[in-house]
């Protein structure tokens, strides 16, 4: 493999082990903030020391969180720049704007009031320490859409037209690129998929004191709290799911087919629970499965909410279907090609001054043109597919986003039967060892399978992407930055050791303070006192 | 003293204070300090931004030039994805 291939894919690993490390801090640090002010609110109401220690322990596991995952998300954004400068360039000025809000708005916000939130107590007013948490909690959740919709546009670019004197995207409506079904969708789905997160990890802490029986009544609080709140989110969460598998059918069809693993399309498309995959060498290019278990119909109702609906297959969206009106793969890497070669005359005609040539380019991409405008729709809207050699790349990774879609799925149900069960105890006031150990057990084993669940789904998001960096418009290999692969397999290598690191020391930090457990009425007590006494 | 000086005064105490009465949180501040020492060096001895220092129109005319030809040796990589 030659030095490009090499930087190129030790790049892309490079970047999937940073937005797959990072992602173990921030859905905690997304729903536990919730839960914090929740349980916050509920003791300024009450007045109540028991929730104050209640909210003071869930805070020191949410600060741990917080601290050891801060910073790990920046490391991405220096990598645009290092790694895919010619992607950075290429939509630096869409890309950059939600980027720069959430640095301005959101961060701002949420690391401002995190220091009353941790350094306030006793100090300012109980209000205004409930509101402090609240901000906190609101300003990650407005990091994570800001993030989310810059996201969304590489999903499916919208609000931009390309400016090919400057070799841009520049944005055209900011309300286009923010209220994107697909930036929408991704934002609801991925908050409420965290809240679930959280809900599990609470849920399941609390579990570990109730079998141990220490804490219990902090310990049944907490769970009846993070049941609630974990059964509204699943019900959420499934809801906007439900609305992004839409959003994805109509935008990233290739992405819906490979996720389904479905080769031939068809009207009443149904959807395979579960099923296993053919060898390569026996498949003939249409049937996947030597054996499934499949819903009639049912994948033509959740993508189009139509039970008839047509659903395009890889081999539809492959070799074109001109039934369906669909062009193949071959076809759009013709058209592409004809922008690479457009790009290549400006770029001679710059060298040699010829201004003719220059302006004839430019004017092909004017969109205020009706020729421009054409040229746009009909083959700037497959720039990207001009650099494929085989029209097969463009087909993403079929076996694992089919078994990480139902790994996420799959375990999201079990996380709604488990906080319907857990209402249900808590209702019928039975949160008691006698009553359902076998649910508490299975709290605790729901946290792993929370963060599995969590990670498989960034596998479809990012894997379903594939070969694009922007969906349509440019693959990962068009993006990259002429750098020597060694210094990006060495780098790759000491994230990989750093953020293992602090992996290891959260995990490690999280269960020392679980097992010391919240303070004690007393040690509460002597705290208060010494923060009003720091106050005067 | 102003009344600005003693708002100033008492939010340097605030942190100040905060930061004395932390336990876990030493801890804490010694991994996010390591963490950014070791992530800024690794960035800042392995990589560079290729188009730092560029003029605009410089940026715009290499993005041309790798784009209309891109760096793999036949235009076209083999694995795609």
């Amino acid at each position: 493999m030659n030095d490009f291939l090499q930087t190129v894919d030790w790049s892309r690993a490079q970047f999937a082990l940073t937005a797959a490390y990072h992602w173990f801090f921030v859905p905690l640090t997304l729903g536990l903030g919730v839960m914090c002010a929740i349980m916050e609110t509920l003791y300024v109401r009450t007045g109540s020391d028991f929730w104050k220690r209640t909210v003071r322990f869930w805070m020191r596991l949410f600060g741990i969180n917080f601290a050891v995952g801060v910073a790990t998300g920046l490391i991405l954004e220096f990598e645009f720049g290092t790694n895919w400068s010619n992607y950075s360039h290429f939509v630096g000025d869409i890309f950059g704007a939600p980027l720069a809000v959430e640095g301005i708005m959101a961060f701002f916000l949420e690391s401002t009031f995190v220091a009353v939130m941790f350094f306030g107590w006793d100090k300012v007013s109980k209000r205004f320490h409930l509101a402090a948490t609240w901000l906190t909690a609101i300003g990650a959740n407005l990091s994570a859409l800001w993030i989310l919709v810059a996201n969304a546009w590489m999903q499916h670019p919208v609000g931009c037209t390309f400016n090919v004197h400057t070799m841009r995207n520049e944005m055209t409506s900011f309300s286009e690129v923010l209220f994107s079904p697909a930036a929408m969708t991704k934002f609801f789905h991925t908050v409420t998929s965290a809240f679930v997160l959280a809900a599990v990890f609470v849920a399941g802490v609390s579990a570990w004191y109730l079998l141990r029986s220490r804490e219990r009544r902090m310990a049944r609080s907490s769970m009846t709290i993070a049941a609630v709140f974990g059964l509204v989110s699943s019900v959420a969460a499934a809801f906007t799911g439900d609305l992004s598998g839409g959003v994805m059918a109509r935008t990233q069809p290739m992405k819906l087919a490979a996720v389904e693993a479905l080769y031939d399309g068809s009207e009443g498309a149904p959807l395979v629970v579960a099923g296993i995959f053919k060898p390569e060498s026996e498949r003939d290019g249409g049937e996947a499965f030597r054996f499934k278990i499949e819903i009639p119909k049912m994948l033509s109702v959740m993508s189009f909410h139509d039970a008839d609906a047509y659903v395009a297959g890889i081999n539809d969206l492959l070799h074109g279907n001109p039934g369906r009106d669909m062009l193949s793969v071959e076809q759009k890497m013709e058209r592409g090609r004809v922008v690479i070669e457009q790009l290549a005359r400006l770029r001679e005609a710059k060298k040699c001054y010829d201004a003719d040539t220059v302006s004839q380019v430019e004017a092909l991409f004017d969109p205020s043109t009706p020729e421009g405008a054409e040229f746009l729709r009909e083959y700037f809207a497959y720039f990207g597919y001009g650099y494929l050699r085989a029209p097969e790349q463009a087909v993403p990774p079929v076996p694992l986003l089919f078994w990480s879609f139902r790994v996420m799925v799959g375990a999201g149900c079990l996380f709604l039967l488990l906080f319907a069960l857990l209402c249900w105890q808590a209702y019928r006031n039975r949160l008691y060892v006698r009553n359902s150990r076998w649910l508490f057990h299975a709290c605790i084993w729901s946290i792993p399978l929370a963060y599995i669940s969590s990670q498989a789904g960034w596998i479809v998001a990012e894997v379903g992407r594939q070969p694009w960096v922007i969906q349509d418009l440019m693959p990962v290999d068009a993006a990259i930055s002429q750098l020597p692969s060694a210094s990006v397999k060495t780098t790759f290598f000491i994230f990989l050791l750093l953020f293992t690191a602090l992996f290891i020391a959260e995990i490690r930090i999280m269960l020392r303070q679980i097992a010391i457990g919240p303070e004690s009425p007393g040690e509460l007590r002597r705290n208060t006192k010494a923060a009003k006494k720091q106050k005067r | 003293m102003t009344s600005t000086d003693n708002i100033l005064w008492r939010i340097v105490r605030f942190y100040a204070d905060g930061f004395r009465s932390m336990t876990v949180g030493r801890t804490l501040w010694a991994i996010i300090l390591i963490k950014l020492v070791i992530m800024f060096a690794v960035l800042k001895l392995f990589f560079r931004d290729p188009y730092a220092g560029r003029s605009d129109e410089e940026r715009a005319d290499a993005v041309i030039e790798s784009l209309s030809a891109p760096a793999s040796p036949d235009n076209l990589t083999e694995t795609g994805i």
